[in-house]
């Protein structure tokens, strides 16, 4: 009987609920951890420290093994949040006519389902613009830097002087540490040499051996940085759905932090009131914390 | 306090029976003491619709003192009228108007089916009951006196406060999702707490559990508005201990 009673009953159902919710709230801080690093480090040194900490992501097995977690609970907690709801709907098919549930309970605990829709929304715009191109399509340029050097041509007899002449030498990030050279561009002439070729849209192939000889780093700090940028005419859009999705959840994260608990069983007079400071910190803080970097962005850029 | 008179415009659920499409019907009700109870203005109502020759209104009601847990009714949106910690025959017509109107409805929910105008049928609540709700006891030979077992004092008042439940139904009528866990989580905890309820806690929990699912209740989402409802002030944390001792049983019952 026991394991059918962990699927089937009313509570296990909101055991699931809560396990995931709280698994979750871990998400959305290392998520933000990441973000942050968006406004904190500026320049090449913070794009690099971002496209380093997103190929560590999307490279180290205990941060896969955990994003996959993550992509269950997130569809488990859905699943089992419509579940919840057409149920609850249908325990009661006839409504008051008459009804005042402003007295008993707060706007944000009745209306998680739909609160609940609202962030699934948002996750689909996020996830198509950040998440499908970053790890299905791959459409993501590699790290790279376009530096303008003066190469030297020849040496003038009569003075001896060095005559130099600019040139752009792309440098393309490679996952051992180093910048890469990977062409040379005579912006007088227009023309141009590659020292090494990428395959697989992100490795770099040796021309003559045809040997891998090194990895890139997908730009995803660039992609960023244009999305909420000023020039993006659908930026500002972008900023307010934005910021409007944070308000959501953290609503949603109002009722739900705390309510987590109490599904658990674990609601003490000693620890609950600590339980819901926490929870309304959290369900603050960490939604404004999420909701400022793309406007800080947007007015920086 | 010298009596006051106030005339106010009723709206109550008419239902014939079960089966019967229900409406809400307008009455006007003039020279109510403020000092009647509300079931006593029901009372009154019923009286005048008898003088004009219709059906008097249906509802439930016994003790009328608070106690019994049979007057129900959803008055102007809240289960039990707009005072707290009071069943509605506490409540009383002073809490109102001149000139007002309201609302009177039943307990909404699909496991209290109404019976007629605004009484439903309750025995859900009995069958949940009977599924665990009780303490084993060899009755035959010699019995231990229950005083007997040293119980510490807090454990005891919160059984007590636990079992202060009536079965009213608040809980279920107030819940968005008319769930009764607050009535479930109240029966399972004023046993559990005790060291005669302990030794059937796990099968109590998961029985009771198994014929809430059965009577087609919601689920708790803890907005807490069974426990403001609640006219016995029952706290949402006897939901918690129930979810407490529901997973201690999944998990070791075969």
């Amino acid at each position: 009987m026991s394991n059918s009673v962990l699927f089937k009953s009313s509570i296990a159902k909101k055991y699931f609920m809560a396990l995931t919710g709280l698994f979750l709230c871990t998400f959305l801080v290392g998520h933000l951890l990441g973000n942050l690093q968006l406004i904190f480090k500026t320049g090449e040194e913070g794009r690099r420290a971002f496209n380093e900490y997103a190929y560590f992501m999307g490279h180290n097995l205990f941060i896969k093994v955990l994003s996959y977690t993550t992509y269950i609970a997130l569809i488990v907690h859905a699943v089992d949040g419509i579940m919840l709801t057409i149920q609850n709907k249908n325990a009661r098919p006839v409504k008051y006519a008459y009804n005042n549930p402003k007295a008993n309970s707060g706007t944000a605990s009745r209306n998680m389902a739909i609160l609940g829709t609202l962030i699934l929304v948002f996750l689909a715009t996020h996830m198509a613009n950040f998440w499908w191109k970053a790890k299905i399509t791959e459409e993501i340029p590699l790290h790279s830097l376009v530096k303008t050097v003066d190469y030297p041509v020849g040496q003038n007899p009569a003075t001896g002087e060095m005559i130099t002449k600019p040139i752009e030498v792309t440098h393309y990030l490679n996952t051992n540490g180093t910048y890469q050279q990977f062409k040379v561009k005579d912006p007088s002439t227009g023309q141009e040499q590659k020292l090494f070729e990428i395959k697989n849209k992100h490795e770099f192939y040796d021309l003559t051996s045809h040997v891998k000889i090194g990895d890139g780093y997908k730009d995803l700090h660039t992609v960023v940085m244009t999305f909420f940028s000023k020039d993006n005419s659908s930026a500002l859009f972008g900023v307010i759905f934005y910021v409007i999705s944070m308000l959501v959840l953290g609503y949603h994260l109002w009722h739900g932090f705390a309510s987590a608990f109490q599904s658990l069983g674990l609601n003490h007079p000693l620890y609950m009131p600590i339980i819901k400071k926490i929870g309304m910190a959290f369900s603050i803080v960490v939604p404004f914390l999420f909701a400022i970097i793309p406007v800080i962005i947007y007015m920086n850029h | 306090m010298a009596s006051k008179f106030i005339n106010i415009t009723l709206k109550i659920w008419r239902q014939k029976n079960s089966k019967a499409k229900g409406a809400l019907e307008t009455y006007t009700l003039n020279s109510v003491s403020t000092d009647s109870s509300f079931l006593e203005m029901l009372d009154q109502l019923n009286e005048q619709l008898i003088n004009e020759k219709q059906s008097p209104i249906a509802f439930d009601h016994d003790c009328r003192e608070g106690i019994c847990g049979m007057c129900s009714l959803y008055i102007n949106g809240r289960a039990h009228g707009p005072d707290s910690g009071i069943t509605t025959c506490q409540l009383h017509m002073r809490m109102f108007k001149d000139g007002d109107t309201i609302y009177v409805e039943p307990w909404r929910s699909r496991a209290f089916p109404i019976i007629k105008d605004l009484m439903v049928d309750r025995s859900a609540f009995d069958r949940i009951q009977q599924a665990g709700g009780f303490v084993s006891v060899n009755t035959s030979g010699r019995t231990m006196d229950a005083n007997a077992i040293p119980i510490p004092k807090a454990d005891a008042d919160k059984a007590f406060e636990a079992a202060a439940c009536i079965g009213c139904g608040a809980c279920v009528a107030s819940c968005k999702n008319g769930s009764a866990m607050l009535f479930v989580g109240a029966k399972v905890s004023q046993y559990a707490l005790l060291p005669q309820g302990k030794v059937e806690a796990t099968d109590r929990v998961l029985n009771m559990v198994r014929q809430m699912d059965e009577e087609g209740f919601g689920n708790c989402t803890n907005t807490g508005a069974c426990e403001i409802e609640c006219p016995k002030g029952i706290s949402i944390e006897n939901i918690a201990r129930m979810n407490r001792e529901f997973l201690k049983g999944a998990l070791t019952k075969a």
